[in-house]
């Protein structure tokens, strides 16, 4: 079964219910991830990438919950699994990398004790061992003298080198797909493409599979295989970078990349996307997209699209129903033109 | 780290001796010392002998620095009322109140942060509320009634434990003797011990308590989560300690107020201690035993305090690695 997706999203829903009604920040995404690939997850900040990425892993916070939809991790249901059960798959088969390097560790204990309760916890080996193994882990991920430095506390370190440590935290046990929630987000920009790179190799290496949840587009174009594209909870479009960074079809996408710096010519003036992202009380009604979309038309107020699989990927907008001949094609040839 | 020692217990020699400083000025100016120890009948010539036997005809600072002296050698003039040194009287009766504290202090702590990681983890649960709506009642009755209550309920109604007193004592050294090693004397340390800590107890409940929810919200436990650690080791292992420096600071001041203010206690329960000695000592205006007391408890807050201090540097180790010469 080597073609079986290592990790599958279908129709997923997190619903947070409140006194003021229910909301909800995932709203029906669904994608696969293959074994070793890098997926980028884009998209503005309350499109609920986060919250997808934590609802993988069964640590959406109460009174959160997965109302609907389904999440298999190579083939087998872990939406549903006991507390303890989805424990032993944490840090394990899924390791997680969070934003903040500086808040992620805990500062009373020496990270090399951090590193050997990991790998203890998940694998059945000694004391020395597992410290063997933490010294390795800290060497690879680069930091420099780690028989030394095993024994320091996380605010000995700089910004930079405590990702790398967290890195290390994450591939521990040697899980099957790490997912990243902006990891560099917090860190300067001279040290953001080490980190990336650093991420890429050691998962390139070991075969594991990467979900890297970002807004930065360069991180998305330098780093990953495919990328899906969020948008209020939804998805908008998913399939290979290159051809999603140069070709994108959904409106969205299209205005996205028009506002990144990286794509324009010099001198070139920015593009904005009129209005802004809704909150999660005012989704609007349809396409969630349509009230800034600058090709709406009628349908896409009434009707909400589901992705419309093309290629090599999907695109979830009403420009590209092929059960609709007046449209069918005209939004493609529009889409490419950017 | 040196440095910052000798500074801190620097600082806790000033305030004793500013403590002393007071107990001094209590001696001076609160009633007259000679009228106190001679009563009505007695001649001039006797009060000039006295005075010139008490030294109080030197100039005050000689007689500040004569008193600050013999208080370092522990001694502290003899008891109006009893007649006794004061030094002699203190030992006597330290044990029972330090004995009392401790049990409290225990109580207080064991339970106390018991109840406040479960109540903090269980956030919740109607277990965790209940106790949280009881502790209501040990924060907010005062300690008497609390005391009262107790003894109406365990000594009158049920009769299974004494209303006061510190039953049977074994001596362990020549000045302690000790209720511990008895079972009238545990029996009998229950319910004062109770009372005691129990304003203690829940107040370090709801620290432990509010602070274990705020850890619980911060990255590094989402992070301990994620990487699919015990719930033993997220709860225990890392939230636990990183709760633990406020917890200590006020800890250490319950334990300083608990030996202090064991008074009340002490007195519901007619408990032979230095609280005792201390209140019988204001009914008869015993300015020596005041004084001793006073600095008594300057003494024990100075320690607790410094010990505390010291205590943060074993649990974070962020303040142990203060820049060198920084403050020197």
């Amino acid at each position: 079964m080597i073609d079986r997706p290592l990790l599958s999203i279908r129709d997923l829903v997190v619903e947070f219910t409140t006194r003021r009604g229910v909301l909800r920040p995932v709203d029906g995404v669904g994608f696969d991830i293959a074994r070793g690939e890098i997926l980028g997850v884009v998209g503005e900040s309350g499109a609920g990438k986060s919250m997808m990425g934590s609802a993988v892993v069964g640590l959406i916070d109460r009174p959160g919950r997965i109302a609907s939809g389904a999440v298999l991790l190579d083939g087998e249901p872990i939406h549903r699994l006991s507390e303890e059960a989805m424990r032993r798959i944490r840090g394990r088969r899924i390791g997680m990398v969070f934003q903040d390097p500086l808040t992620s560790l805990n500062p009373l204990l020496r990270i090399g004790d951090q590193i050997v309760e990991t790998i203890r916890t998940h694998l059945p080996v000694g004391e020395a061992e597992a410290r063997r193994r933490a010294i390795a882990a800290l060497d690879e991920v680069g930091i420099p003298a780690a028989a030394r430095r095993i024994d320091s506390y996380p605010h000995e370190f700089s910004g930079g080198m405590r990702q790398r440590v967290v890195i290390a935290l994450a591939l521990a046990a040697e899980p099957d797909l790490v997912i990243a929630d902006e990891p560099t987000t917090a860190l300067d920009v001279s040290v953001q493409a080490q980190i990336i790179a650093l991420l890429k190799r050691l998962c390139r290496e070991r075969g594991a599979a990467v979900m890297l949840i970002t807004h930065d587009m360069g991180v998305i174009a330098e780093a990953t295989d495919r990328v899906a594209v969020m948008y209020a909870g939804r998805l908008a479009e998913i399939g290979p970078t290159p051809d999603v960074l140069t070709r994108p079809k959904h409106p969205y996408t299209v205005g996205l990349m028009r506002s990144t710096p990286s794509t324009l010519g010099a001198g070139g003036r920015l593009h904005q996307i009129p209005g802004s992202m809704p909150g999660l009380r005012a989704i609007p009604s349809g396409c969630a997209f349509h009230p800034r979309c600058p090709k709406a038309f009628a349908r896409c107020d009434r009707e909400r699209p589901d992705p419309i699989p093309t290629a090599a990927g999907a695109v979830a907008c009403w420009l590209y129903d092929p059960e609709d001949p007046a449209l069918s094609g005209a939004g493609e040839a529009e889409g490419t033109a950017t | 780290m040196l440095a910052f020692i000798i500074r801190r217990v620097g600082q806790a020699v000033a305030v004793l001796f500013t403590v002393g400083l007071v107990a001094f000025c209590i001696f001076r100016f609160m009633g007259d010392p000679v009228e106190n120890l001679l009563g009505q009948e007695a001649t001039q010539a006797d009060r000039e002998a006295l005075i010139e036997r008490l030294g109080l005809d030197d100039p005050i600072p000689v007689q500040y620095v004569r008193f600050v002296g013999n208080a370092l050698q522990g001694e502290f003039g003899i008891s109006y009322r009893l007649g006794r040194p004061v030094s002699e009287l203190i030992a006597e009766r330290l044990p029972a109140t330090l004995e009392l504290a401790m049990v409290s202090a225990l109580f207080a702590l064991v339970f106390g942060v018991l109840f406040g990681v479960y109540t903090g983890i269980r956030r919740d649960g109607v277990l965790a509320n209940i106790v949280m709506s009881v502790s209501l009642v040990g924060v907010s009755l005062p300690t008497f009634l609390i005391g009262i209550l107790l003894i109406w309920i365990f000594a009158v109604e049920l009769g299974w434990l004494p209303s006061f007193g510190r039953g049977d004592t074994v001596a362990i050294t020549e000045n302690w003797d000790s209720v511990l090693l008895t079972a009238s004397g545990l029996k009998s340390l229950i319910l004062p011990g109770i009372t005691l800590g129990l304003y203690q107890m829940t107040l370090i409940m709801r620290l432990v308590r509010s602070e274990m929810l705020e850890v619980l919200r911060t990255d590094y436990i989402r992070f301990a989560r994620a990487r699919g650690l015990r719930r033993q080791a997220i709860y225990f292992g890392h939230a636990l300690k990183n709760t633990l420096v406020p917890v200590i600071t006020v800890t250490g001041l319950q334990l300083g107020s608990i030996i202090a203010f064991a008074i009340i206690t002490e007195t519901v329960f007619q408990w032979p201690g230095v609280g005792l000695l201390f209140v019988n000592a204001i009914f008869f205006v015993d300015i020596p035993v005041m004084a001793a007391y006073l600095l008594l408890v300057g003494t024990v807050f100075v320690t607790i305090n410094l010990i505390v201090d010291l205590l943060y540097f074993a649990i974070d180790p962020r303040l142990r690695f203060d820049a060198p010469g920084k403050g020197a």
